[in-house]
């Protein structure tokens, strides 16, 4: 059976994630549950060190990149020793080349396959489909994602909470990171108005993960009486109301955006989702190199998020899109906001534009540009 | 995290950044614990809290607490000073002179909820605290949401229960701090000892499940209305919001009908909130104008805040709106002709695009 996973969420470094997971493993051990710790960063945090005291470590492994020696999880010795429960932090970490996964995420749904449960921990600004919201709220582009689709393989997820101030006084008090660190630190993620935005960003989304999980636990079995058969067939059945998204790739710059905000929006409305490129040219191959690879790039990307891809040869770039979105009775089109040069008096013209004023059948979303932040 | 080493903060100003913190420090008063069930551990981080204050000099004493203690939280008590509980006529209430005349910088306060008895100054425990701040004392309480009036009605729908004792939401959001104490239902139903088919009074884990997303949205509300109030008093703008913020703008041509009604769903899905607005001016006929108002009326009934704007330009108008009240996204209508000269110099509906910024724009067919 696959093992179940049980992801710690806070907003930011120092909320005490690490330090939950460890005191939940230590009352696991208690009840006789067979847990290790397959990989911890306790960042020199006392607390948490000392929380770890009598839980078995799981050494890590050395991998050589680049002449410099990096120490990694030890999957295969995590599956031959075969715990019931492992502990690893840092979710979305990215391994050092040469060391098998490129993923943490990765190794982690290797332990769920192999049947063992995984405690682990991440901070919200790590999650694929709130990247451009993060970055323009702190200036910082993430680059260490875990796509959306994982966290939903967790069967649980716990929001680990702490005020911003109690966060503050932690960081000044050198509790999170050695003091002239924690000066840096200061500056961009850890500005007041920032984390009170992440916290509430952290309770939305928990909130979120609560809500897709609800429908697969036990129904209540007293007070509720049994819900009239019209209502239940009004729940479960696909009807006109269910959303198909399509999202328009191109090889502008913005489209990682458009198929995040896509994604993120197609999984709160329970909608399907699918992204499409249309060329006019001869064939794919005859595409300007760098415009292919662009494209290439973003359909990877699309896909990585569990997006369906689709490429379409037209000679009417427009009408190709609308004719498949109609054809495959899609709800809405979201597209990139157009480049506005600032001598462009033709807005009509543009094919964003074009497409907005032909596609009248259908809602057509132009998703905004989320910029860094940039103010001080 | 990329960190800018370029950017090393003048000394001078992080000393003052953390005067300031200091002072804000001084000037947090009542901090909640919310749990959205008993037995997820607000009680033992609320004692647990004082305890470490304690530790750092702080003079803690604890104000009210329920006699009967599971042993980890007796212990905790056990090392803080206690204020016994005042009994009148059989009754127990919260003794508010013995604390004011003790005068702690915090006082811990249990079961904030709690009615006092009859023949109390005040009816309820929640007034007590009022008083306890008014004389300059940090509180921290915790609390249960089934006790919060605003979400009595959506926790008995939930739970079948029948609550009486209960704080109005305004106590909550007049916290300076709120936090939420977050547990799956399944480790509290382990840690009650009981699977959730031994009592059948007990929650299962379904109805736990939604009483915590209730709970921990509420806190997500508690939080953006902090975030609203920091944003305003240091005049910063946050370009793109911590939730879905939903802007329907009606004309008498937009097919309005299915426009509120996306909203609506899309505002319920997202947890977001909801707007409706149409501009008025000379070139709006009066029949227009009746019929617009049905449209406001139709969607505040699901939920919509509404309003009537004033001017010539439509656009800047409505970008004014959106931008004030933090929208995320635009609801729109096709215009209703499209004349020649549009398709090549772009109607309102594309200067709209061109001017939303930083705001998704959703257009509706006609």
């Amino acid at each position: 059976m696959r093992g179940r996973l049980k992801v710690y969420l806070g907003y930011a470094a120092g909320v005490g994630k690490t330090y939950q997971m460890l005191a939940d493993a230590h009352e696991l051990v208690k009840k006789g549950v067979d847990v290790v710790i397959g990989y911890l960063e306790p960042h020199g945090r006392k607390d948490t060190i000392a929380e770890a005291q009598g839980l078995e470590l799981i050494p890590r492994c050395k991998v050589e990149y680049r002449g410099s020696v990096f120490e990694e999880m030890d999957t295969e010795a995590i599956l031959k020793r075969r715990p019931h429960v492992c502990v690893v932090d840092e979710l979305p970490h990215t391994n050092v080349p040469g060391s098998g996964h490129v993923k943490r995420w990765e190794n982690i749904l290797e332990l769920l396959e192999a049947g063992i449960d995984v405690m682990t921990t991440m901070n919200i600004q790590h999650l694929e489909s709130l990247n451009d919201q993060v970055w323009n709220m702190t200036a910082v582009r993430v680059r260490e994602t875990v796509p959306d689709w994982v966290m939903k393989q967790a069967d649980e997820v716990v929001m680990v909470d702490l005020t911003p101030r109690a966060l503050l006084n932690r960081l000044e008090r050198g509790v999170v990171y050695p003091q002239e660190k924690a000066q840096r630190a200061l500056q961009n993620f850890f500005k007041e108005s920032t984390l009170v935005a992440l916290r509430e960003i952290a309770m939305r989304q928990t909130a979120h993960e609560v809500e897709i999980r609800q429908v697969t636990l036990p129904e209540a079995t007293l007070e509720t009486p049994a819900a009239p058969e019209i209502s239940s067939a009004e729940i479960s059945a696909p009807g006109p109301l269910n959303d198909r998204l399509l999202l328009y790739v191109t090889e502008h710059p913005s489209t990682a955006m458009l198929i995040r905000r896509g994604r993120r929006v197609a999984d709160y409305l329970q909608a399907d989702c699918l992204a499409v490129f249309v060329y006019s040219e001869v064939d794919f191959n005859s595409l300007p190199k760098a415009k292919r690879e662009a494209v290439e790039r973003h359909l990877t990307f699309a896909r990585n998020l569990h997006v369906e891809t689709r490429v379409l040869q037209g000679l009417d770039i427009a009408n190709t899109l609308i004719d498949f979105a109609r054809l495959h009775s899609v709800t809405q089109i979201f597209m990139v906001r157009p480049q506005y040069s600032p001598w462009e008096g033709f807005l009509g013209r543009n094919l964003i534009h074009r497409i907005v004023r032909q596609a009248r059948d259908m809602q057509v979303t132009i998703v905004a540009e989320r910029r860094g932040d940039t103010r001080d | 995290m990329p960190i800018d080493f370029d950017r090393r903060p003048d000394p001078e100003l992080l000393l003052k950044r953390i005067d300031a913190q200091d002072e804000l420090l001084q000037d947090e008063r009542l901090k909640v614990f919310l749990g959205y069930a008993s037995g997820v551990g607000k009680s033992f981080r609320m004692l647990d809290e004082g305890r470490r204050r304690r530790a750092r000099g702080q003079d803690v004493v604890v104000g009210a607490i329920q006699a009967k203690l599971p042993p980890e939280l007796a212990r905790l008590v056990q090392a803080l000073e206690v204020i016994p509980l005042k009994k009148i006529d059989g009754g127990e209430a919260m003794d508010v002179e013995a604390i004011l005349r003790r005068h702690p910088r915090v006082c811990l306060v249990d079961g904030v909820a709690y009615n006092n008895p009859p023949g109390s100054k005040n009816p309820q425990r929640w007034q007590d605290v009022e008083e306890i701040l008014a004389a300059g004392i940090v509180v921290i309480t915790s609390l249960n949401l089934q006790h919060i009036e605003e979400r009595r009605e959506d926790v008995e729908k939930i739970t079948g229960k029948h609550v009486t004792e209960t704080v109005p939401e305004r106590f909550l959001y007049a916290a300076d701090e709120i936090v939420i104490v977050d547990v799956p239902p399944e480790l509290l139903l382990e840690r009650a000892g009981q699977p959730a088919a031994a009592d059948p009074s007990a929650n299962t884990p379904r109805q736990l499940s939604a009483l915590r997303e209730i709970a921990l949205l509420l806190a997500a509300e508690v939080v953006d209305k902090q975030l609203e109030g920091y944003l305003q008093a240091h005049g910063i703008e946050l370009l793109w919001g911590t939730q879905e913020r939903i802007l329907v703008c009606l004309t008498p041509v937009a097919n309005a009908p299915a426009m509120i009604a996306s909203g609506g769903r899309n505002a319920e899905r997202f947890h977001g909130e909801l707007f409706a607005v149409y501009v008025r001016n000379d070139r709006l006929s009066e029949k227009d104008e009746t019929l617009l108002q049905e449209r406001l009326e139709s969607a505040r009934l699901v939920g919509a805040e509404t309003e009537v704007l004033d001017g010539d330009d439509q656009v800047e108008i409505l970008m004014e709106y959106a931008r004030s009240h933090r929208i995320t996204q635009i609801f729109v209508g096709h215009p209703r002709r499209d004349h020649w000269w549009d398709r090549f110099l772009g109607g309102p509906l594309d200067r709209l695009i061109r001017a939303a910024e930083g705001i998704d724009v959703r257009v509706f067919p006609p």
